[in-house]
């Protein structure tokens, strides 16, 4: 591919809703206010595993100020069915049961039943005073322990699946998956050194700031609105549609700003209780979660428990590799294991590869997708051991990842070949950094590398730009924008459209008014919406030249358009100009595109950290971090940097200090964010950052999604950094300082 | 013919076999052939005409939404995959 | 019910009164009865930062402070910052740094930062990191965040006479 030169893609605007996010105008959801608004609050469960033997609301319903209280009795018979809302097909059941609890809770914070009162406190109040017997159950915590055949366990319906084949007895083990490429017994014959470990990963949050929030108003028409912070307004409706057995159609979500969500404001957890709490009150009502509800009651990513296996000749090149990955879904199935399962290897070109994949139930909250689901979890086991096996062969460790790496045309072990890919550039650039190249002195300190893999992914995307008569555009769409997007997105209509960004307008609309659009997710937004912005400036510009050509007396073919200008036979005219005339020339001219593409480019990404650790105390200390990332192109580059230092902190408080710390019964005993020490400024350094760029062939700028893949290599990176610094090897996340200290003890 | 790649699941229905080449214009026609092959096949991948929940198909490498409806080259690479999102 | 207590304070410079419970925080009452829902709640414990207000020239967690406490007092919030359609340098600085992603923690930082400049008009890194240390953001990793605030104190301390 030449070198192309951009007018806007490449350069960093301001971003066009910056105005209303630093002056307090931005509207999020709990900011929602409307005449006659009630507060909903939701009762959890004290109990991680319990049948629900009896449920009285009397009391709740007497108590001054309330209006109505609703449990899962109230929502409509349904036929049971497979539901698929793009994080994959789940029992209509268990999406419903997750919303309030029926017949058993599953987990502490589970919800059961909801208030809606005059205010917020007597909402809370009220709650209290609905009075629910249970019978304990024994519960079960971790994936080993769930999957042990004398297990408690949470569905008496579940029967493990093999690819369409259900197993015949009961079971914590929703699926079992299995990829063989090649032979892995006869490879690892064929090796010099052979390193197998174990390893266990806590349950952790995606710690947006902004707790779930919902209002619903379910109007006399029949038709529900709903106002909600949510990665993906399509989903609320079409989930909420499900759970409350309505047409989707009778919905209409009105998409707030969102206040953070990296994965966890993708399931519906409020939207279907407001909506029910107004269909018997008659009013809108608004609930917000606590804190303690957003740990308590959605989706963290699984805890795992991992065993990789990798042998290797003693010139270093990788023969054959086994995997064992155990994740705990929570309540409810869906652990994100597949993914797991698809990135453990994703980095090397190994010809001999078994993977096997658990998704496996436990009584701890569903999870939810965070950043590159599942990906982080295996990463940590995979680079680790590969950190190990460059040790004991002598070989650097960046070296050996680059004897190895995939490339263009390398057979994954979950079958297909791997497309253009970046990831010998991304380490490449590890290798040729000045963080790399620079020494690292002192006691007790130490250099870790690490990379990660995130497939990305496409699916649909609609938007519609509307040319206004003084040659500015507004463009429609329907991503929530989560960190920028509306203008990654409308940087690419304007460079389509040769116009300044400042020039287009961005809207992210309700669900009346735009084209079904998929998740703000997987690292989609400015590859998918962004090619349908692209598209829909390029019917702009077909439409621009028609007029032109009216203008001109010519045929449309002959009018040529690039750089914001049209020409003919002498004639020209800028896109203002001709904008200035469409109502003579007409009428107005709309642009409109629907994608569902491929060629979705997946994106490699590389961590290098240096830490002290503390020999008293077991605090790991982080000097200095790098990350480095193939963003194909980088449409916005302080927006790529800052999905890149964003996406690393986060690893690097999965790696060192967040957990879900449990009891034994299953209660979170760390559910504030003072106790789930999330990273503040006072731990890290300045996050670095190698933009890489591989243009993915299947985008018109090159764009590869950047969100995701930059929290995979972290923990990894720190773990080989810690080795070094301390004499350890951790294989249990978080490396906290105890955890850390055990390690020092025992060495 | 397109070479489709037999799941390792499904690979006890194959008798082993990794991959096998069958013909077809779609994935459903695809899909059709092996069942002639390897009785059974269908109905652990498509259920009523549509690929089963949870299960995507990749056709060259390229994760296809139209599902078994996805028209298939002379040469191209059928994988069966796991239907991934992400955060 | 109880029986509300009227509260007369200032906000932002202009005097404010509210009828409130005795039970409810500065925050909700900000949010709730002055609609000033630039003031965001994220962990309703003081442990997020993102309700940081000024109140009598300290900075406080309004989540953590009685609405009734605000009796005689001066607010700031967020809605205070900008004179008129001029935004305040940090929030000039936080745009053209990209120092926020979803920006529900902005309001809190620059609400913070705020304070810091008035009183340390030439903060080191560390020392900003410090004082920014009881405000959360998930999205950065902080980076942009202290560049900004970086970038604001020099161009306050250019444009004193």
């Amino acid at each position: 591919m030449t070198k192309t030169e951009y007018q806007v893609v490449g350069t960093r605007p301001v971003r066009h809703d910056g105005a209303d996010k630093v002056t307090g105008r931005a509207l999020y959801g709990a900011d929602f206010q409307m005449a006659g608004l009630l507060h909903g609050a939701i009762l959890r469960s004290p109990h991680a595993h319990a049948r629900i033997v009896r449920i009285d609301t009397a009391k709740a319903l007497a108590y001054p100020g309330v209006k109505a209280v609703v449990t899962a009795a109230d929502f409509p018979p349904a036929p049971d069915k497979l539901v698929d809302f793009g994080e994959g097909a789940t029992p209509l059941a268990y999406v419903r049961g997750n919303v309030l609890a029926s017949g058993k809770v599953l987990y502490r914070g589970h919800a059961v039943a909801g208030v809606a009162a005059t205010s917020a406190h007597i909402a809370e109040e009220a709650a209290q005073l609905i009075e629910v017997e249970y019978e304990p159950l024994p519960c079960v915590l971790t994936a080993p322990e769930a999957m042990q055949p004398d297990a408690p366990i949470l569905h008496d319906g579940l029967r493990t699946a093999e690819l369409g084949e259900k197993a015949q007895g009961r079971s914590n083990i929703s699926e079992h998956f299995r990829h063989i490429l090649g032979d892995s017994k006869k490879g690892f014959a064929e090796t010099d050194v052979v390193i197998e470990r174990e390893f266990s990963t806590a349950t952790v949050h995606q710690g947006y700031i902004e707790p779930h929030n919902a209002t619903a108003l379910w109007n006399n028409d029949g038709r529900v609105h709903i106002w909600c912070s949510t990665q993906g307004s399509f989903v609320v409706r079409d989930a909420t549609a499900c759970v409350l057995d309505i047409a989707q159609s009778r919905i209409r979500v009105t998409p707030m700003e969102i206040g953070g969500g990296f994965g966890g404001k993708i399931p519906v957890y409020l939207e279907p209780v407001a909506a029910l709490l107004s269909r018997k009150t008659g009013r809108p009502v608004k609930i917000l979660m606590t804190r303690k509800d957003v740990f308590e009651g959605t989706g963290p990513t699984p805890g795992s428990y991992i065993r990789v296996k990798i042998g290797a000749t003693s010139d270093g090149k990788l023969v054959a590799a086994e995997a064992y990955l155990a994740y705990e879904a929570g309540a409810y199935p869906g652990a994100m294991v597949g993914p797991g399962g698809m990135c453990v290897f994703a980095a090397y070109d190994i010809p001999n590869v078994t993977i096997d994949g658990f998704d496996v139930v436990v009584n701890k909250p569903s999870t939810a997708a965070y950043r590159a689901p599942g990906a982080t979890n295996a990463a940590f086991a995979t680079e680790t051991v590969i950190d190990e096996l460059a040790e004991q062969l002598g070989i650097d460790p960046v070296e050996i990842r680059l004897r190895n790496a995939a490339k263009e045309g390398t057979r994954r072990a979950d079958g297909p070949k791997f497309k253009r890919i970046g990831c010998v550039e991304v380490l490449e650039a590890v290798r040729g950094s000045e963080h790399y190249q620079s020494p690292l002195e002192g006691p007790n300190r130490g250099r870790g590398v690490a990379v990660g893999f995130w497939f990305n992914v496409g699916l649909p995307s609609s938007c519609t730009i509307n040319v206004n008569a003084d040659g500015t555009v507004n463009l429609v769409e329907g991503s929530t924008d989560i960190g920028g997007t509306r203008t990654s997105v409308a940087m690419q209509a304007a460079e389509v459209l040769g116009i300044p960004v400042e020039d287009v307008h961005p809207s992210v609309v309700d669900t009346d008014s735009v084209g079904f659009t998929a998740v703000t997710g997987g690292s989609r937004v400015t590859f998918s919406t962004g090619m349908a912005a692209c598209e829909a400036a390029g019917d702009v510009i077909r439409q621009m030249k028609e007029r032109a050509a009216k203008l001109w007396e010519t045929v449309p073919d002959k009018v040529e358009a690039g750089r914001g200008s049209f020409r003919c036979n002498g004639h020209s005219a800028t896109f203002k100009e001709l904008a200035a005339k469409v109502g003579e020339t007409g009428g107005p001219v709309v642009g409109r595109a629907t994608v569902n593409p491929r060629g979705v480019g997946g994106s490699f990404s590389a961590a290098i950290a240096d830490v002290e650790v503390d020999p008293e105390t077991g605090k790991t200390t982080v000097l200095r971090f790098t990350s480095i990332q193939d963003a194909g192109k980088a449409i916005h580059p302080s927006y790529v940097e800052g999905q890149m230092q964003g996406g690393s902190v986060q690893g690097i408080g999965w790696g060192l200090n967040e957990e879900y710390y449990m009891s034994r019964d299953g209660m979170m005993m760390n559910s504030s964010l003072l106790d789930y020490r999330m990273p503040t400024s006072l731990d890290l350094p300045m996050i670095e950052t190698i933009i890489v760029e591989v243009p993915n062939p299947g985008h018109p700028f090159g764009v590869r999604g950047v969100g995701e893949a930059n929290i995979v290599p972290p923990p990894a990176a720190l773990a080989n950094a810690i080795y070094r610094a301390a004499g350890v090897r951790m294989r249990r996340l978080p490396m906290s300082p105890p955890a850390v200290m055990e390690a020092i003890w025992s060495k | 013919m397109a070479v489709v790649f037999i799941p390792t699941l499904l690979r006890p229905l194959s008798g082993g076999v990794d991959r096998v080449e069958a013909s077809g214009q779609s994935v459903r026609d695809v899909i059709e052939n092996l069942e002639s092959l390897y009785p059974g096949m269908r109905d652990r991948l498509m259920d009523g005409g549509r690929l089963r929940p949870n299960v995507s198909v990749a056709v060259d490498g390229e994760v296809c939404p139209m599902g078994a409806l996805e028209p298939v080259g002379p040469a191209s690479e059928i994988h069966f995959v796991t239907a991934i999102s992400g955060g | 019910m109880q029986s509300k207590v009227h509260v007369r304070t200032a906000i932002n410079g202009e005097p404010a009164e509210f009828l409130c419970e005795p039970r409810q925080s500065l925050l909700e009452c900000l949010r709730d009865l002055c609609n000033l829902t630039g003031t965001k709640e994220g962990c309703n414990d003081g442990n997020c930062g993102a309700c940081t207000v000024e109140m009598d020239g300290r900075i406080v967690t309004s989540c953590l402070v009685l609405g009734v406490e605000a009796e005689g007092a001066q607010i700031g919030t967020v809605e205070g910052l900008a004179r008129g359609t001029e935004l305040h340098p940090l929030q000039k600085a936080f745009l053209e740094n990209a120092a926020l992603q979803c920006g529900i923690c902005t309001p809190g930082f620059l609400v913070a930062a705020k304070a810091l400049l008035e009183q340390e008009p030439e903060p080191s890194e560390a020392r900003i990191r410090l004082w920014l240390a009881n405000n959360l953001c998930r999205c950065t990793g902080y980076d942009k965040i202290i560049r900004a605030v970086q970038q604001a104190a020099r161009e306050m301390k250019e444009a004193r006479p």
